[in-house]
């Protein structure tokens, strides 16, 4: 499976995105903002980081770039597409993940390693942003709920940005678009404390 | 045409900027001030004022959480 990583003007996280795709599965290249193809990748990560300045709102500009296009398609197609926080908010805004990312409830950015429930099972994985409150109408959330759409929560006393519902993580309703809050490419070496991150890059791995 | 675009948070979705700004009157002696909330103000100059809605749907304003108010000038 070859990972394409997308990179804007403000990611951050791209390159540590790029060395997990390849710990994860082999092989994996970086994609421009601003080109329209993906170069027959098989799947496509939206790293974190600060597109566009944040400007106007978390995301909402990137989700205009040449390159969203084809992750639309991408999505479309039912192949695996996987959004890490600014990532995760840009996917929001693209439309191609249900609810949005507000402000953290404290205002504070949070910086910390945080368990994740998938199922039963805990993840440890590093969390770091400012606009990480997972919001959702209630509606929509019983909805997500019902179609296990939820992916990942944050375990008791790990919701310190205020998520509806302690939600860390969404899918849509295929389950090959996967936006979550906190850093998976940061958990996939023993020498940072976790390989955690490495499951989460697996489960979007049966899609491609 | 100028135009200004108010975007508040939508009404009942926690406002921690107002909230903030809200509890730090009372330290400079602004007594009674409740219900602060904080938006965005965009001007603009529009020359097709017809899609300024669409404009504030897709880009301005996220609807889901944000509502938008239309002012021209």
């Amino acid at each position: 499976m070859i990972w394409g990583v997308i990179q804007f003007p403000g990611s951050c996280d791209e390159r540590d995105a790029l060395y997990a795709c390849e710990v994860a599965s082999g092989e994996a290249r970086m994609v421009w903002h601003e080109d329209r193809d993906l170069g027959g990748v098989d799947g496509v990560v939206v790293p974190g980081g600060f597109s566009y300045g944040d400007y106007l709102r978390a995301g909402a500009i990137a989700r205009f770039a040449p390159a969203m296009e084809a992750v639309a398609e991408h999505a479309a197609a039912g192949k695996p597409v996987l959004g890490i926080c600014n990532g995760f908010q840009v996917l929001c805004e693209a439309g191609l993940l249900p609810g949005a990312l507000l402000r953290n409830v404290e205002l504070r950015f949070i910086c910390r390693q945080a368990d994740l429930l998938d199922g039963d099972e805990i993840l440890s994985i590093p969390m770091k942003h400012g606009e990480g409150r997972y919001y959702a109408p209630d509606a929509m959330l019983d909805e997500l709920e019902a179609k296990g759409q939820v992916a990942y929560r944050y375990a008791d006393g790990h919701n310190s940005n205020g998520s509806a519902r302690d939600i860390a993580g969404v899918t849509n309703e295929a389950g090959n678009v996967l936006g979550l809050m906190p850093h998976p490419e940061h958990a996939v070496d023993p020498l940072t404390g976790s390989t955690d991150g490495l499951k989460v890059f697996q489960r979007l791995a049966e899609h491609a | 045409m100028k135009a200004r675009v108010l975007i508040r948070p939508k009404e009942g979705i926690l406002d921690p900027q107002g909230k903030a700004v809200e509890r730090a009157l009372p330290a400079l002696g602004f007594e009674g001030v409740e219900h602060v909330r904080v938006g965005r103000m965009v001007e603009l100059e529009a020359a097709d004022p017809e899609r300024l809605a669409e404009l504030c749907e897709k880009l301005l304003a996220n609807p889901l959480i944000e509502d938008y108010e239309i002012q021209t000038l």
